[in-house]
This record gives structure tokens, C-alpha cells and sequence, in this order.
């Protein structure tokens, strides 16, 4: 028999759902992972990246030294430098003087705007706050993002708009206690694989009913009542369109429009011209499907809607995600156990890294930075002189990339664990401006497609080498632990910021330290809970064994499972009148089919972890998923190479023919560098929560050679849908 | 509050609540009932038929994982009759699976004094390692067909249908349909069955590999592509 020599319970560093892990650990490897049957998140199911997707940590390809460049980067003749012989190997001293002089010279030269860091939501709670408190307390800056900004930033903008809140009303397992619910934008098998299980359950065996509302037939769609297949970007209309319905039939709610909501007459008032045949038109749903889905919506006991980047990543995402909180208000169906309203968030901790402030406008606790009673609790919290941080808010993620090389723009650009040369619309524009950048550091696993422009590269520790916390889809804050020592010279991202945080003060010579002397990540915790009041009550003592869901007011409060039960944060919740806006490009002659992007079960974004853990061998290459109908019309064959070409840019890769794409259509994930659907994209944003249009844009398809493929031997039959 | 439902078990009276099973049941007076394909994250199947009980008034041996708790039952958890069928079906296991990654089974014969070469003319389950995807072997000479695997890929949890019964009597086998490999099944790889396996016929790539005694840092090293390149 063979046993393990240890067993770390943690939590999964993939998606938002937060599942429970156990890491069982022989010779300083992890060899299996399990979960407990009673862990509170998932039940002791897990998916294909939870239970095999570690193997990562082990790449051969993983760097854990501090390296810098051996030639000098010039800002405008950057390039990418993959291969290790570019890359000469350093001390950590060495690399971390390098960085802070690099950075504080920039500084001193142009000032704080000349400052930025891109944060991550794969890394704690407690990185984030340092990184922000970083480049907030020592460069003056406010140009702090991560990749919330490319997912949920209309979802976080339009519930903050409506009722004040920024997180999923639920918890994610209540989808039992809902009679109906809708779940729209949100490939929920693939992308939160847990939920979706607790999803079909809910069906099979506790009779809820599904509506979904989606421009893919994803496999949902077979547990499905009613299916709305409307085109993409047209969630305004069919939401609207249902609310049309409701008011017309008299379906609302009067009970809670008049106890909790305000702006009605307003709103209603908008909502006159979304008939079903008008919301038909613009949408391509048929108008009975429409009608069908606000009655069953309107006359559920307890009905809930759960939705994904599709609602979001789009240049009228604050519009559409309003439109779903809309339908809420006007059917009471928030405030209830079983009810409510859902982003699922995306990555395991971007409600964390959002909470923490790793967002340009906000202090931690989404206190804003133009707030001057919020200033100054940070000012004292961080022991910074009276007027020292700065006031302004800062530039998200798109803008700080558009910024460099412009008067006054973005010169300098540290880049925790992310990969914008991947998860940026319209790379080859990204690309430029990455060119252009006057310094680059990357401090990560891997040299990915953003870190090889870098000057210097600080190997961080991965999830299974630090201690630290993660705050789930539903708001519960969940123990990381160190499992295994960090390879190589890898040091906790935390560590590294705190290290590279004293040198920068010392060199700026400020007399007062901002405090970085932490001996364990818990008491960072415990300083972001000085300063977020909803974090008050998170102590680690407290959720060694399970989590607690925010808002956690004090030390005794127990959590809050789900929110808004007699009042919402801004008080009344607040209709918002709408308007259909098509997207910013639509199908052409020229152009004829919409683009859509996203994910595929087995990988995980821009690819650094996924593509280097042996999930690569299940999806080893990028599939664009066409319909039948067109792509026998284009002539192309299941597996087929074909090229697609947007305004902004062209590939190469093989064709899915499948009916999970409608006509029209075609999806690409993002994973795959050899074939960058965000090459594709466009870079326009919502003009509220500056969130780029990833989910539509104009695309021509035609066949291509096999020889035209990046990698013609990466091929692999599939069963899975 | 439903009324609990008295019954007397061993000679102990305990009430439970209506639905529960016998196995839930003695569980409450503490009384351990050996079972092998139980899971509580399982829909139980009384497939093993190790947890079978005495009730008086029924003809046969009852599968306790199953059968429901009812007002006056008396149940006997141990007796001659029991532990022969229990030991019966311990020596069969042992005589046509391998069980040695399976400690609690082999626990269990020694408990009940059962004999592994009882059935000793008797064909041994015979096939190949089945090594067909990255992330985990299945090894069905271990395996005891408890199920688990096939429930928690259906309803249990995954709704993924991709393995189910194959083959008849003797030479029934966990399996895809037609044979094919994994990764051309609705397969998902999300594992549930190698977490709720008990004897070790499903088990992760890397721990069958140190089992194998491949080094830790070459295991560590390598991708499956880079292996099976090298060889």
C-alpha cells in the first residue's frame, strides 16, 4: 500500500467556484488530489483542472530564478525574449535593485502617472492588497488593475449603479431552492463545472426549471425549458423585451416596487418600445419564446438569474447586465433564500483581488479614491502624511496599455501574474503599445507571451508553495496553505512585494515606512480588515476549517449568505431605463459572421498554467466551433483548417462543425498563443466600465491548407460536448 | 418534526427518522456494519451485499445500506448465518480480484476469517492497465464492481454518462461504451470516479507511476507526451 507523506487541504487555484482540495504529497510531490465529501463548496466533486490540472508546478519550462535582461530594452525596439539565452540569471538582490531602480527613476523623472501595475485574481487576497498598497502608498498612483476589468467590470459597475453591492446576492449551491432560473452568458458546464453539476441536480431532482438565454447551443441548453438563441450582444432587447411582457401582463411585483425599488415610472416608461416582435427583430428569438420565458420567470416562487462574461464583455455591458437587475426589481425576486441576482465570477479570487483594491478607482472595500474622508483612512492606515495619496482615479487596464507613449501616459508597467499580450482585444495594437513601454516587469511562473517583452522576470511561488486566501464566486474567503517548499528560488508573491516595497522607500527616501515588516500573510489579512469593513470579522483562526462569506462585520458575526434581505446597500434598489445600442461592429458583407470568445474546460485564459500542465494534452491546439449549415456552405470539414480574419487581424486553425454554434456564429477560446482569438477582438469599450467587446465581432471564414496550421500534428479526437 | 420510528437492533432500541437505513441507523448506536460499495456520496445500490442484516419476519438476508428503517423492526447485525455470507463474499472477491490495494477488504477477511484460497481452482480476473488518457489509469483486475465510479459519472454528481456496465456474468467489467478510449467518450476527465474508487483500480497517473517506482523528480519532469516520446 502506498501512502501519502502528507495531505494539505487548500483551495483550487482555477475557477471562481472555490473548491476544497486536498493535496496528497509523496517525495515532495503531489501525486493525487481528493476532496472532502462534506466540503461546503463542491461536495467532494471537482473537475478536470481541479483534480489533475497541478502539474504545472513541475514544468520543466517553469523559471525560478531572478533574471533580467542581457540586452537593454529601448522603449519602441522591445522584443520578446522566450529562449533563457537572452535572459541572464541574477541574485534576488540584484534583480530587486534592478527593479527599484528602474521604477523610482521613472517615478522621480514623471511622476506618479507615469506608474502602473497590472494585479492579479489568480494570486491571495493579501498580494493583492500589497500590490496595491505598493504602487498607491509609494508611487502615488491610482493606475491599478487586474483582469476584472476584462470580465466583470459592467456586472461590478451596473449592480453598484442599481443596489450598491458588487458580488453574487447567493450562494452559488442555493440553485437548489430556486423554482426558476435563468442563466445567461455563462457556459456553465465548462467554465464553473461545480455549479453546473449543482445546476443539473437542481433540474433532475429538484424540478427547477432553466431558461437559457445564449448565442450557443452550450450543453445547458440540453436541461433546458426554454432556450432563447439570440444573437450576440442583443441582451438588452430579449431582457427588456421580458419586461415589456411582464408590465404589459401585469406580472410585477407592486408589493416590492414600492417597499424597496425607486425610478419605476421612469423605467417602465423605457421599456414600452421593447415589444417582443421589436426585441424579435433585433435579436432573432422568436417573440412567443419571449413571452414564454417572462411568465415563467414572472410567476416563479423563487427564480434567480446566473450569468457570465457573455452579458458583460461588451460595449453596452453596464446596459445589459442592468437589464437582468431590472427583471429582479420588477419580480421581487432578490432578497430570498433561492433567489437573486448571480455573476459568476471567473477566476478563483477576482471578487478577492476586487475586494482588495486592486482596481483603479477604489481603495480596498471599493471605497473610492476620490472619496477624501476614504483617503484619508488609508492615509492613517498606511501612515502616509495628511493629502499624500492621491485623489485621482486611475486609468483600468485597456487604458493604461493605450496610454504608453503619450505625453504624460504610462511608462512604466509591473505586471503581477498576468498576461495582457494574450488577454488584451486586438493584440497586435497591445503589442505596440508593449513596445513602447520604457520598463517591464513580470513577476510569474512562466515567461509568457507578455513577460518575454520584460526587463527583469521575479519567479513568484505558485498556489501550492505559499500560504494565503482566496475569496469565492459567492463571497466566502477560503484558506490557501502551503504545501510543498517553492522551487527553485521561487519566492510568495507577497514576499517578493514586501521586499521590493522597502527597498522603494528607502530609495525615495521617505521617512516614514508604510509598514512591510509581516512575518505571514494572516496579518496582512488582518491590516486589509482594519480598512474593509466587510473583511472586519475574517480572522484566519476563524476559517481553518471552512470559509466565511463576506460581509463579515466583526469578529463574532457569522457571514452573510446571501444579501439584500431587507435593504439593499444604496437603500432602494434602483430601476435604470434602457436602451438597445447594437455592438460596435456587426456583421457585414465583407464581414459576415459575429466572433465570439471564451473558454474551454480544460484551459485556463491566457494558457501560462493550463498549456504547461498535461491538460495540454486533452486540448492541445485551438478549435473555432462553426455551424454545420455554414460551414458546409464555406466548404470547410469537421477538423478542417480554416482562416479567420477580422478588421484587426488573421489565423489559422482547425474547424469544430458543430450545432453548439448557432448560424452565424463561430467561438474561438482565448488559450492558444499559436492561434490568439484576441488578435480577432476589438478593442471598444462599455464607456461606463471601460470593459472591451471580447464577446462580438465581425469575422470573414474561409478554408484553409493544412500546411496554414501552426502545429498540423496537434490534433486529437474528442467525445465531450 | 416528522416522528421518529423506534426499532430494536442487536437487542438496542433506537428511533430514527423515516427514510433512514438500517446501516444509518445502527451507525446512530454505533454498531459498524462492513460495507464495501457504500459511499454516503453515493446513491446506494446493495451490490456487495457485505452489509446484509437479519430481521425477524423476513425470509432472506436484508441489504442494510437499502433497506428502511419501519416501526418495530428487529434487527440482528451478527450471526452465524451473516458472517458466513459475508465471509463468502469476501473469499470470492479475494479469489478472482486483487485486492491488494484494498486494506479495508483484506481487513475485513481476516475479521470475518475468511479464507483467500477457499476458491482456489477459480479464474482470476486477467486484463491489462488501461493507460489511455494523462491523467489516471484503470486497472480492472482491482476492480470489485462496486459502481461508485458509474454512479458519481451519472446522476450522482457529473451527468457525464460516459462509463457504464459491460459485458455479462463472470466477465462483467466497468467500461466505455464500445471500448472506446476516454478521451472519445462524454468523458470529461473531472475524476470523480478515481475519488470515490475503493480499491485502487482507478487510480492518478502519477501515484501509479511512483507505485511503479519511477523517481519522483523524473515523474515531476516529464509530461506523458515527453514520456512516451522517450521510449
Amino acid at each position: 500500500m502506498f501512502h501519502p507523506d502528507q495531505i494539505t487541504r487548500t483551495t483550487c487555484p482555477f475557477c471562481g467556484v472555490g473548491c476544497t482540495l486536498d493535496l496528497h504529497i509523496r517525495d515532495n510531490t503531489i501525486y493525487r488530489v481528493t476532496s472532502p465529501f462534506d466540503s461546503v463548496v463542491n461536495h467532494g466533486n471537482l473537475c478536470v483542472k481541479g483534480r489533475f490540472g497541478y502539474d504545472f508546478i513541475d514544468s520543466p519550462k517553469r523559471v525560478t530564478v531572478p533574471l533580467v535582461r542581457k540586452t537593454h530594452q529601448a522603449p519602441g525596439a522591445r522584443h520578446p525574449a522566450f529562449d533563457l539565452d537572452e535572459w541572464r540569471e541574477v541574485s534576488w538582490e540584484y534583480a530587486l535593485d534592478y527593479a527599484t531602480e528602474r521604477m523610482t527613476g521613472i517615478y522621480q523623472a514623471h511622476g506618479s502617472g507615469a506608474i502602473a501595475a497590472y494585479s492579479c485574481a489568480k494570486a491571495t487576497n493579501e498580494d493583492n492588497y500589497l500590490l496595491q498598497k505598493l504602487f498607491r502608498a509609494l508611487f502615488r498612483t491610482n493606475h491599478i488593475d487586474h483582469c476584472t476589468r476584462l470580465c466583470h467590470a459592467a456586472s461590478v459597475v451596473a449592480l453598484q449603479m442599481a443596489v450598491g453591492s458588487a458580488a453574487m446576492s447567493n450562494t452559488a449551491a442555493e440553485v437548489i431552492y430556486n423554482d426558476v432560473f435563468i442563466l445567461t452568458g455563462s457556459n456553465v458546464t465548462e467554465n464553473h463545472p461545480i455549479i453546473a453539476n449543482q445546476m443539473k441536480a437542481a433540474i433532475e431532482k429538484h424540478g427547477a426549471r432553466l431558461i437559457v438565454v445564449d448565442p450557443r447551443r452550450i450543453e445547458m441548453v440540453n436541461y433546458a425549458t426554454l432556450w432563447l438563441p439570440e444573437k450576440p450582444g442583443a441582451d438588452v432587447a430579449v431582457f427588456s423585451a421580458m419586461a415589456h411582457v411582464i408590465l404589459e401582463e401585469k406580472l410585477y411585483n407592486q408589493e416590492f416596487i414600492d417597499a424597496r425599488t425607486e425610478n419605476f415610472a421612469a423605467f417602465a416608461e423605457s421599456m414600452r418600445v421593447f415589444t417582443p416582435e421589436y426585441a424579435e427583430a433585433l435579436s432573432g428569438v422568436d417573440r412567443q419564446l419571449i413571452v414564454a420565458a417572462a411568465r415563467l420567470y414572472a410567476e416563479a416562487r423563487n427564480a434567480a438569474i446566473y450569468w457570465a462574461l457573455g452579458i458583460p464583455e461588451s460595449t453596452h455591458g453596464t446596459a445589459n447586465a442592468l437589464s437582468l437587475i431590472n427583471l429582479a426589481l420588477l419580480t421581487g425576486h432578490i432578497g430570498r433564500q433561492g433567489t437573486g441576482l448571480n455573476p459568476l465570477r471567473g477566476q478563483n479570487n477576482v471578487q478577492g483581488a476586487s475586494d482588495a483594491g486592486a482596481m483603479p478607482w477604489h481603495y480596498p472595500g471599493y471605497q473610492r479614491v476620490d472619496s477624501e474622508p476614504a483617503a484619508q483612512k488609508f492615509e492613517a492606515l498606511w501612515n502616509i502624511e495628511p493629502g499624500g495619496l492621491n485623489r485621482r482615479p486611475g486609468l483600468t487596464t485597456t487604458e493604461i496599455l493605450s496610454s504608453v507613449g503619450s505625453p504624460g501616459g504610462v511608462r512604466s508597467l509591473f505586471v503581477m501574474g498576468e498576461n495582457p499580450m494574450m488577454s488584451e482585444p486586438n493584440l497586435n495594437v497591445t503589442r505596440e503599445h508593449i513596445e513602447q513601454l520604457e520598463f517591464l516587469a513580470a513577476q510569474d511562473l512562466f515567461i509568457n507571451e507578455t513577460g518575454a517583452y520584460a526587463d527583469v522576470f521575479l519567479p513568484a511561488a505558485s498556489w501550492a508553495e505559499k500560504d494565503g486566501t482566496f475569496t469565492n464566486t459567492d463571497r466566502r474567503v477560503q484558506r490557501v496553505r502551503q504545501a510543498l517548499p517553492a522551487r527553485g528560488q521561487a519566492r510568495p508573491d507577497w514576499v517578493i512585494l514586501c521586499e521590493l516595497a522597502q527597498r522603494i522607500e528607502e530609495r525615495l527616501g521617505r521617512t516614514s515606512s508604510a509598514g512591510w515588516r509581516y512575518t505571514h500573510p494572516s496579518e496582512v489579512l488582518g491590516e486589509m480588515g482594519r480598512g474593509v469593513p466587510e473583511y472586519a470579522g475574517v480572522r484566519y483562526e476563524r476559517i481553518e476549517r471552512e470559509g466565511l462569506q463576506t460581509p463579515v462585520w466583526d469578529e463574532h458575526h457569522p457571514g452573510t449568505p446571501f444579501l439584500f434581505t431587507d435593504t439593499f446597500p444604496r437603500g432602494r434598489g434602483k430601476f435604470h431605463p434602457l436602451e438597445y445600442s447594437p455592438n460596435a461592429e456587426m456583421p457585414d458583407e465583407e464581414y459576415p459572421f459575429y466572433l465570439s470568445t471564451g473558454r474551454v474546460l480544460e484551459h485556463w485564459h491566457g494558457g501560462s498554467l493550463t498549456r504547461h500542465a498535461s491538460l495540454n494534452e486533452v486540448y492541445p491546439e485551438a478549435l473555432m466551433e462553426i455551424n454545420p449549415a455554414d460551414a458546409a456552405r464555406l466548404g470547410i470539414p469537421d477538423g478542417g483548417p480554416a482562416r479567420v480574419t477580422s478588421r484587426r487581424g488573421s489565423l489559422v486553425l482547425r474547424a469544430r462543425v458543430t450545432p453548439k454554434a448557432n448560424p452565424g456564429v463561430v467561438f474561438i477560446p482565448f488559450h492558444f498563443t499559436e492561434a490568439a482569438a484576441n488578435l480577432l477582438t476589438i478593442d471598444a469599450l462599455d464607456p461606463q466600465a471601460k470593459i472591451p467587446e471580447y464577446k462580438a465581432c465581425a469575422v470573414r471564414v474561409v478554408p484553409a491548407g493544412e500546411e496554414d496550421l501552426p502545429d498540423p500534428q496537434a490534433r486529437l479526437k474528442r467525445g465531450r460536448y | 418534526m416528522t416522528d421518529l420510528i423506534d426499532l430494536t437492533i442487536d437487542g438496542q432500541a433506537v428511533s430514527a427518522p423515516p427514510g433512514a437505513t438500517i446501516l444509518q441507523a445502527a451507525a446512530q448506536l454505533g454498531i459498524d456494519i462492513p460495507t464495501i460499495c457504500y459511499h454516503e456520496a453515493c446513491t446506494a445500490n446493495a451490490l456487495c451485499r457485505l452489509c446484509v442484516v437479519e430481521v425477524q419476519g423476513s425470509r432472506t438476508l436484508v441489504p442494510a445500506c437499502v433497506a428502511q428503517v419501519s416501526p418495530g423492526m428487529v434487527v440482528t447485525t451478527r450471526s452465524e448465518r451473516i458472517d458466513r455470507s459475508r465471509r463468502t463474499i469476501l473469499e470470492m472477491l479475494a479469489s478472482s480480484v486483487d485486492l491488494s490495494d484494498s486494506p479495508e477488504i483484506l481487513a475485513r477477511l481476516q475479521e470475518y476469517g475468511g479464507d483467500p484460497q477457499r476458491f482456489d481452482e477459480s479464474e482470476r480476473r486477467a486484463m491489462p492497465v488501461i493507460d489511455d488518457n494523462p491523467f489516471f489509469v484503470r486497472d480492472y483486475e482491482k476492480c470489485v464492481l462496486c459502481w461508485r465510479c458509474v454512479q458519481v459519472c451519472a446522476e450522482d454528481a457529473q451527468y457525464a454518462f460516459a462509463i457504464n456496465f459491460s459485458g455479462r456474468g463472470y466477465h462483467t467489467q466497468i467500461n466505455t461504451f464500445f471500448e472506446k478510449p476516454l478521451q472519445e467518450t462524454t468523458c470529461v476527465f473531472c475524476g470523480q470516479c478515481v475519488g470515490v474508487c475503493p480499491t485502487g483500480a482507478l487510480k492518478p497517473k502519477r501515484q501509479y507511476l511512483l507505485e511503479q517506482g519511477v523517481p519522483a523528480d523524473e515523474i515531476r519532469a516529464q509530461t506523458r507526451f515527453e514520456r512516451r516520446r522517450r521510449r
